[in-house]
């Protein structure tokens, strides 16, 4: 159980089209030995939340660009939660102010940002350590 | 996961609890015991058919499927989504991306979808594709749209588990002779031609028309129907779902033909041999074969684990 592939749903809320980014992680998760489910663009945060539901992911990656993450995020989170998906690990990407960055981690259940640049071994490395202790407390 | 736990997933399940579905779908895809209490526990449960849909990468499947489950669910049918994509042989990693061309099904809470990987395997994966529906149909689903890697021979081996399989061709892949080559009109009930907006799809609607008569048995009283459809324009879809609904209704009254026999005996087939191959990797063996690959010929290695499995008995689990 503790070795089975990690399931990763990566997918773009709101309007913005920049795919470049989620397609570069979904890969890289998918060359970690994860299942990377893409939805692609233009996700409203109910079909983020659906698709991690009937997907049975442990991990939800959101890339977002188009500057509306302090709305978008939280309200995937919350929905998560609501779902009884609160023990999803969540991950964002894209461009995030560091004010933004440390509030959305703090009070709105973000668990990692990641901004332009980053090694995904980083992100990689990340996701496998939590999933990893969230496992283990289940 | 206990009996108990896994008996109360299934109840659950039964009742058509969407987390529960969802939870009990990776445990089918985990595999060990816990899928053998499901199975045991389910067992009868539900009605709905399995629709194996394949064909050439690009042939259209991904936007058929989207389309035919609009079209149930507009009839007021609850429909199950399985949608199968490679693994990469290198990292045994996954990119599913099937929910990208379904995105008019996302957030419809009548629409379950689920991506799997193939993990490489050829057989193993039918058996939990036929675990998978069957959890879907216990939940109530009333058809289950099964969507395979586009790729020859793997692709049959998915589709043995289905009821009804539905091959999508797209016009101008190539002669008759491909569609021959590729093994898989052997298999078909239902054929589609797909993007039939496009002024060559005529052509290739004939040609397989004539195909399908040419390979038509006397004893095989199931018309195969070749079929126009346009995802795009929408066309075609309302006498597709016909098509499927007619043929799951025609099997209730004839439940053994020998395209099924010949399913069936495909499915056990590929479930013996994945059975077997999960026994013998289990063997102390198994490690020492790995170490001698490459220096030792792979006929002479199976051999000498054959013989070391049937030495160590058969244990009962």
């Amino acid at each position: 159980m503790s070795d089975a592939p990690i399931r990763v749903l990566v997918a773009k809320p709101g309007l913005d089209g920049h795919d470049r980014g989620a397609k570069v992680i979904a890969r890289a998760l998918r060359d970690a030995g994860m299942d990377v489910i893409y939805t692609g663009i233009g996700q409203t945060p109910h079909m983020i939340v659906e698709a991690a539901l009937q997907e049975d992911v442990e991990v939800v990656g959101l890339s977002i660009l188009s500057g509306a993450h302090m709305t978008l995020l939280p309200k995937v989170a919350i929905q998560l939660r609501e779902a009884g998906l609160g023990h999803c690990v969540i991950v964002a990407g894209g461009i995030i102010p560091a004010e933004d960055s440390a509030l959305l981690m703090n009070q709105h259940g973000i668990d990692a940002i990641y901004g332009p640049g980053t090694n995904t071994d980083e992100i990689v490395a990340f996701i496998r350590a939590t999933v990893a202790t969230r496992r283990a407390a289940s | 996961m206990t009996d108990t736990t896994v008996q109360q997933l299934a109840n659950d399940v039964r009742r058509g609890d969407r987390r529960a579905l969802a939870r009990a779908l990776t445990l089918i895809e985990r595999g060990g015991a816990p899928v053998r209490s499901l199975r045991r526990a389910l067992a009868g449960y539900g009605v709905g058919s399995l629709v194996g849909i394949t064909g050439a990468p690009g042939a259209g499947k991904s936007s058929l499927t989207t389309v035919i489950a609009q079209e149930l669910r507009q009839r007021g049918m609850q429909v199950g989504i399985i949608a199968v994509d490679p693994s990469s042989p290198l990292s045994g990693g996954s990119l599913l991306g099937d929910r990208i061309r379904m995105y008019d099904l996302a957030g419809d809470s009548g629409v379950f979808i689920r991506s799997m990987a193939n993990r490489g395997q050829y057989g193993g994966i039918a058996a939990t594709t036929l675990d998978a529906a069957m959890l879907m149909r216990a939940a109530g689903f009333g058809m289950v749209l099964l969507e395979t890697v586009g790729a020859g021979q793997s692709d049959v081996a998915v589709v043995d588990v289905a009821d009804t399989v539905l091959l999508v061709e797209a016009p101008g892949m190539g002669d008759e002779v491909q569609s021959i080559k590729a093994g898989l009109l052997e298999v078909a009930d239902v054929i589609v031609v797909s993007k039939s907006d496009r002024a060559d799809a005529a052509a290739t609607l004939q040609q397989l028309r004539a195909l399908v008569r040419m390979q038509m048995d006397a004893d095989d009283a199931w018309a195969v129907p070749v079929l126009p459809v346009s995802a795009l324009r929408q066309t075609g879809v309302a006498a597709l779902v016909d098509a499927l609904i007619n043929h799951a209704q025609w099997l209730q009254t004839h439940p053994a033909t020998w395209r099924q026999q010949r399913r069936q005996l495909l499915s056990l087939q590929r479930a013996l041999e994945a059975q077997l191959r999960d026994a013998v990797q289990q063997l102390p063996g198994w490690t020492s074969a790995l170490a001698q690959l490459g220096q030792r010929d792979s006929d002479v290695l199976a051999r000498q684990l054959l013989e070391e499995f049937v030495v160590s008995g058969f244990t009962k689990e």
